[in-house]
């Protein structure tokens, strides 16, 4: 593997930019986390970031939206914009020529964003329809129950957000936010591929140097319910999760439960895939996957199965969920632990996967890690210490959803 | 990059995008086979068979094979279309020979029979999960609408009904008519051992018997027919309409996906002004479904029930439009910038890469590098979008509408 070589630099205005020169690639590519996550709206604003983002492309600085889209094109630019609980994110890839251009378009849209009031309806409906598709992707609409059940207010939140909620939205509403949560303190922009250090911090420090202030927001939490609960659907297959905690990314054992979960989801030679799925067929999709929060996580487990089998797919999962607390085996461990290394080696192909990486590094860990010091992480994790962490940890607080035309019957932990 | 092919006797070929500098490399057998060269008795049997063969072989169970390809690649896995089944993996070049020899072996599966009844309980609830799941199958009900009797009508999953009636001795029946070696072709791109990959292949594949794989491709008759089905429990509608384009040998191909991107393209086409934008639709884009000797328009939307007959009128408008009056200069220069940047993107990704060979010589058997494609679309000009809205008008198309509704008006 080459040589790593990355930069970073906080600027006065609180804005940190870390980045990855990868000089055997042609392209580069960015990702800006700016502190603007649906957690930072009202309950009843639900929908108001996505609201937003969605505006602040509708026209910024000396273009106006077809202006805004036709000269990202132009570049060559694939180009992405998301909203998560904690941030609102703009993305993209390109020849790595056009970037300089890419991050100046970018800056006008953080800085300078004209919010037509003529494009406000149609920005809303257009959010209005997002959420009623949502209704329809039943894996989907689980998943964000899950999430909603697991952490509560406001870390459970969907950025998606609900129809009653975006209907009542102003365009003031969307000012006051941008205002608020569109702020470099706490922003990252990341960037990787085939760079110029120097001519890239200068270039960042000078187009955002107006950029100014942070998001102060008090979040209030609420205790989260867990538990189980059920949603009725009129569909073929039950939707089923069951989550409970593991550590954030953060944290010192985070690897040991991200091994665990490899054991019993990475591949298909995983414990789920082959209990659940190869030996009784009882489903198509099946996983179990590690999330994170900045200062806490949980793993979620997924399934989808026709009514008649749900009941016995839960069982299997959940067997499978205690047999994993009864520890990990070498030799699965060691396949797993090849294939991470594996994968981080052939991440270097990828500028968009680096500058991903390097945002959430410094997100969670507010530094950069080192790709060589994942790789001794991943290489001291072994069978010993994780079922230490395994037996030191057991599953508790958990919390399940099924959607579906039936309820099913829950272990006892869960209800 | 270096382009490598080689024959062997018994017809497999191997062809290979060989790029010394690159990380990884990746390796997937085409089987030119799918959907189309079923009949009703096996519907959906070449997607059964490719589940099927990650099921174990002679000398290797299930078990097996799922342990040793998550030890030996980054990433692994297989598709059925119309027209191919393709198995694919990924790895670091220092585990090449112990890859192929895997991938080779499964391509020879067992075909147990238990395997066959617990694996046909994974594609029932395949078949479940996509009917529970929007757009609910709406592509695959267009071309059975657009194309009725012609074989790529054909269900790629099959029904209920038929993975329920089939047999493990009908899949071995149509194994045997279509993975002849003169059927299929191993490609491979990134850091490949290209004299040590025909050594291997030679010694794992050689003996494989060859036979004649031929396949129909029949005239189509398309009918533009209008078919709703009421999903009452949906909240959005899902439109998918549909019209013949140029098919996958087409050498106005490229001007073909340079229309549908200028039309069509999820971002900055017109689709997207008029419909997305505006809000008026959750979805919309435009795309060239590509077969061998003929090609499918095919539009597919996502929006509230009360605006669907709307939004249908608009979508006819923006592309009769579009047949009188053209397109302009911009609007090419834009897709063109779109699509070669994306090709220089696609370049640094050997799986991508490799799926780009594999499909260019199953379809055409061509190669093209990156640098002829980016001339190929450099090279389109108005005057050719004009002639294929001419050849293929989009404005008329057949319609599936599934959702709340019951009627289109």
């Amino acid at each position: 593997m080459a040589p790593q070589k990355t930069f970073q630099h906080v600027f006065a205005n609180g804005l940190t930019l870390v980045a990855e020169e990868m000089d055997w690639l042609e392209s580069a590519a960015f990702t800006l986390l700016m502190p603007a996550g649906c957690q930072y709206e009202t309950p009843a604003q639900s929908g108001l970031g996505s609201l937003t983002c969605e505006m602040v492309q509708r026209g910024a600085g000396t273009r106006d939206s077809r202006q805004f889209v036709s000269d990202l094109e132009n570049l060559g630019a694939d180009t992405s914009a998301n909203v998560s609980g904690n941030h609102t994110s703009f993305g993209g890839a390109m020849p790595a020529e056009s970037l300089e251009q890419v991050l100046a378009i970018y800056a006008e849209c953080v800085l300078e964003p004209h919010f037509p009031a003529d494009q406000f309806d149609d920005a809303q409906s257009l959010c209005i329809q997002e959420a009623r598709s949502l209704e329809d992707d039943l894996a989907h609409r689980l998943m964000i129950e899950a999430r909603q059940r697991f952490y509560a207010e406001p870390f459970g939140r969907s950025s998606t957000g609900t129809v009653v909620a975006l209907e009542s939205l102003q365009l003031d509403d969307v000012q006051e936010f941008y205002k608020k949560c569109y702020r470099p303190q706490n922003a990252i922009l990341a960037v990787a591929g085939k760079i110029d250090w120097p001519k890239l911090r200068d270039q960042v420090g000078q187009i955002f140097a107006d950029w100014q202030g942070s998001n102060d927001t008090k979040l209030r939490e609420v205790p989260p319910p867990r538990g189980y609960r059920h949603i009725m659907a009129d569909s073929q297959q039950v939707h089923l999760t069951v989550a409970f905690p593991s550590p954030s990314y953060r944290e010192p054992d985070y690897f040991q439960m991200r091994g665990a979960i490899g054991v019993l989801s990475d591949g298909m030679s995983s414990r789920l895939f082959t209990e659940v799925r190869e030996k009784r067929g009882l489903c198509y999709t099946v996983y179990a996957s590690c999330h994170s929060l900045r200062d806490r996580g949980g793993v979620f487990t997924y399934a989808g199965t026709t009514a008649e089998r749900a009941q016995e797919t839960l069982d299997v999962l959940w067997q499978e969920i205690l047999r994993l607390y009864d520890g990990v085996e070498e030799d699965e461990l060691a396949r797993l632990k090849r294939r991470i290394k594996r994968s981080l080696i052939i991440q270097q192909e990828s500028s968009t996967s680096r500058a991903g990486s390097l945002a959430a590094d410094w997100f969670y860990l507010g530094r950069l890690r080192p790709v060589d010091e994942l790789r001794n992480i991943i290489d001291s994790l072994s069978q010993k210490s994780i079922n230490h962490y395994l037996a030191g940890h057991p599953p508790r607080d958990l919390s399940a959803v099924t959607l579906g035309p039936q309820p099913l019957e829950m272990p006892n932990a869960v209800s | 990059m270096q382009f490598l092919s080689h024959r062997l006797a018994n017809g497999l070929e191997i062809v290979c995008e060989a790029n010394p500098h690159a990380y990884s490399a990746a390796y997937g057998f085409f089987v030119k086979t799918g959907a189309r060269d079923e009949n009703d008795n096996i519907a959906g049997v070449s997607h059964f068979l490719e589940h099927m063969v990650f099921k174990g072989t002679p000398k290797r169970s299930a078990a097996e094979v799922n342990l040793q390809l998550d030890d030996l690649s980054s990433q692994s896995n297989a598709y059925t279309s119309e027209e191919q089944t393709v198995y694919y993996a990924t790895t670091l070049p220092e585990d090449q020979a112990p890859l192929v020899e895997l991938l080779a072996d499964i391509m020879r599966p067992a075909l147990r029979e238990d395997d066959f009844e617990t694996e046909k309980q994974v594609i029932l609830e395949e078949i479940a999960k996509y009917e529970d799941q929007p757009p609910y199958n709406a592509h695959e009900k267009l071309l059975s609408l657009l194309l009725g009797s012609h074989p790529l009508a054909r269900s790629i999953l099959g029904t209920v009904e038929s993975i329920e009636a089939l047999q493990r001795d009908q899949m071995l029946a149509y194994f045997e008519r279509r993975y002849s070696p003169a059927n299929i072709v191993l490609a491979a791109a990134g850091a490949v051992d290209f004299p040590k990959l025909i050594e291997q292949v030679e010694n794992l594949c050689g003996s494989w018997p060859a036979f004649e794989a031929p396949r129909e491709t029949p005239v189509p008759t398309p009918v533009h027919h209008t078919r709703i089905i009421a999903k009452p429990q949906a909240a959005q509608e899902y439109l998918v309409l549909g019209s013949l384009g140029p098919g996958a040998n087409d050498e106005d191909r490229y001007a073909a996906r340079v229309l549908s991107m200028i039309l069509g393209d999820e971002s900055g086409s017109r689709l997207f002004w008029e419909l997305v934008d505006t809000g008026l639709v959750e979805y919309a884009a435009l795309s060239l479904q590509e077969y061998q000797g003929m090609g499918v328009f095919m539009t597919s939307l996502s929006c509230t029930p009360e605006e669907a007959a709307g939004n249908l009128a608009r979508v006819r408008e923006i592309y009769a439009a579009a047949e009188k009056d053209g397109l302009t200069e911009e609007e090419l220069t834009q897709a063109k910038n779109k699509i070669c940047a994306h090709l220089v993107l696609q370049a640094e990704r050997p799986t991508s890469r490799m799926f780009s060979v594999g499909h260019g010589w199953i379809q055409r058997r061509q190669y093209r590098t990156i640098r002829e494609a980016v001339a190929g679309y450099r090279a389109v000009e108005l005057s050719d979008l004009a002639r294929i809205l001419q050849r293929y008008p989009l404005s008329d198309f057949a319609t599936v509408a599934i959702g709340p509704l019951e009627k289109l008006e």
